[in-house]
């Protein structure tokens, strides 16, 4: 069971695990799954593919829109989701486990400096 | 507008209880805020309204300074074309559930439609060997332009290389998508009217988004499309074929030889000339390419009660949803030739468009073997469906002037194109008879004498 409180957040809706020194994982939360309603298909980048900070890398297809995923720091795609292909509703099951998206490596150390705490976070979704 | 036109629906009647409902007694006061210095004050200078019989008279004789295919044998082809249209296509299209029928945005109130667009989309699917198809778009060269953009957003590259042996305005068309998009499209020249597969090798990179050939070609060769998919081969550049669907009936699949999007136009099987259009685009695609289809898709579902019915689906990718993200800007389709088009093919059946071909491919090759006994060069080679590039002896246009009189339509002027002198591009579709390519032929030897 991941703790909410162990992860990052982005104003777009993302959560960041940081998994060592220049690897991150990255997912949407809870929030924006219930926003976007039942997820019908997503689109993931390759491994290897390169993005700068806030720069589109993903999109999350639910019956009613299409919305862009953003990275939250630059760097490469070292894993994708694949089991997301087939079963897209696992992001609505477990957007913060099962659900994720993708895993990025940074160049440098990771700048975490932007993102959200999970007190943060929540009291920005209040809103 | 104080007299009662025949034209238009409101009588002064109408007009005065509007009137006295805003409030006020008269036109005029509406137009207040209107400065003096620019009201017309003049009537405007155009003739009196006609009546009826004046106006059908009129347009009557502006018709008949028209030539068609009734008074005149057409062998002009060059992307349109004079095929049979049997009388039911009209029937059922003009239907006023069909006529009327506007986008079925709501499925419960359009089964009809939406089952009609479905089974067209299968067609098409079925003829160009691809998994998934939209339900039109307004013609052959929209839908280029389209795979076009597909490709470029697709790949994420820069230029799409377009085969000098597609239509002309075709790559008219393209050129302006991309000049929007900031897109190069250059073009692979020719080797004896054919796409020449040595520029491709040394033409493509690894910022080519897509290789664009025609099938048959604008010149009517039948490109080696197995050949051209070969050499995109390691590359990540799409093939995108544009197919005319009457020749699909014998030719190989695109499908089946590697293309990843077909598009053309649906007007060889069952829609009028017109004298340019109205026509019908097709887009076909690999599943892989299906979420980044332009326009409309129509899917087969169930209902609450597990029952079959249809509806408009992904619109998730269109602009009235995604907007400036949308996957194109394309929310119009020609539902009506679509439908008129799906209503062909089902009526001839698939032996009938077989036979429909195979009719095309033998009197084109009785022409061209009668030209050549005839003495006339024929620049293309035995690879042709029912078009081919013929040398005659006078300008083209000329010649054509000459073949008016004997009530023949002669080809299309590629000289220009082919850089080689008095090139006409001839067709020879089912519905000329052996009389009248025979005749033909005797003209153009009167002609050339």
């Amino acid at each position: 069971m991941v703790n909410k409180n162990d992860l990052l957040y982005t104003e777009e809706h993302e959560w960041i695990a940081v998994l060592d020194d220049n690897t991150i994982r990255v997912g949407i939360t809870e929030f924006a799954v219930d926003q976007l309603g039942d997820i019908v298909y997503v689109e993931l980048p390759a491994v290897d593919d390169k993005f700068d900070a806030e720069e589109e890398f993903a999109t999350v297809e639910s019956v009613k829109s299409t919305s862009g995923i953003y990275a939250p720091v630059s760097g490469i795609v070292s894993d994708i989701n694949e089991a997301l292909e087939d079963e897209p509703e696992l992001l609505n099951e477990a957007p913060l486990e099962s659900g994720w998206l993708v895993e990025i490596k940074t160049e440098g150390a990771i700048d975490t400096s932007h993102l959200l705490s999970l007190a943060a976070y929540e009291a920005l979704i209040e809103d | 507008m104080t007299k009662q036109h025949r034209y238009l629906p409101l009588t002064p009647t109408d007009r005065q209880e509007m009137l006295e409902f805003i409030g006020v007694s008269e036109m005029e006061a509406l137009l207040t805020d209107i400065p003096a210095e620019v009201r017309l004050t003049t009537a405007l200078d155009i003739p009196e309204a006609l009546s009826e019989l004046e106006l059908t008279k009129h347009m009557s004789s502006l018709a008949t300074k028209n030539i068609s295919t009734n008074e005149a044998s057409l062998f002009l082809g060059a992307g349109t074309y004079d095929h049979f249209i049997p009388s039911v296509v009209n029937h059922v299209l003009l239907r006023s559930e069909f006529m009327t029928a506007y986008v079925p945005y709501q499925p419960e109130a359009s089964q009809g439609e939406l089952q009609a667009l479905f089974e067209f989309q299968s067609m098409v699917c079925e003829l160009t060997g691809m998994d998934v198809a939209n339900s039109s778009l307004y013609d052959a060269f929209t839908s280029l332009g389209e795979a076009c953009n597909l490709a470029i957003t697709h790949t994420k590259k820069g230029r799409i290389l377009m085969s000098q042996a597609v239509h002309p305005q075709a790559r008219e068309v393209v050129d302006t998508y991309a000049y929007g998009m900031e897109y190069d499209v250059e073009t692979i020249g020719l080797n004896d009217l054919s796409t020449d597969l040595e520029s491709i090798k040394t033409q493509i990179d690894d910022d080519t988004a897509a290789v664009v050939v025609q099938y048959p070609n604008f010149f009517g060769s039948i490109e080696d499309l197995k050949a051209v998919k070969s050499l995109l081969e390691g590359k990540k550049a799409l093939l995108i074929v544009v197919a005319n669907p009457l020749a699909l009936a014998l030719l190989e699949t695109p499908g089946n030889l590697g293309a990843d999007i077909v598009v053309g136009d649906m007007q060889p099987l069952g829609i009028p000339m017109s004298y340019g259009g109205p026509h019908c685009g097709y887009f076909a695609a690999k599943k892989a390419y299906m979420r980044k289809l332009p326009s409309r898709i129509v899917g087969e579902t169930v209902d609450s009660d597990g029952k079959r019915g249809y509806v408009m689906t992904l619109q998730t990718r269109e602009q009235h949803i995604r907007r400036e993200k949308a996957t194109s800007n394309m929310s119009s389709n020609q539902a009506l030739f679509a439908l008129g088009s799906a209503v062909f093919m089902t009526a001839i059946g698939k032996e009938g468009i077989r036979e429909m071909a195979e009719q095309n491919l033998s009197k084109a090759h009785y022409l061209s073997r009668n030209l050549k006994e005839a003495g006339f060069e024929i620049l293309s080679n035995d690879n042709f469906f029912n078009e081919f590039v013929v040398k005659v002896t006078k300008p083209v246009l000329e010649v054509n002037k000459q073949l008016l009189a004997h009530n023949i339509i002669g080809g299309y002027d590629v000289s220009e194109l082919l850089t080689t002198e008095n090139a006409m591009l001839i067709c020879v579709t089912e519905k000329r008879t052996k009389a009248e390519i025979d005749q033909f032929v005797k003209c153009l030897v009167e002609v050339a004498n």
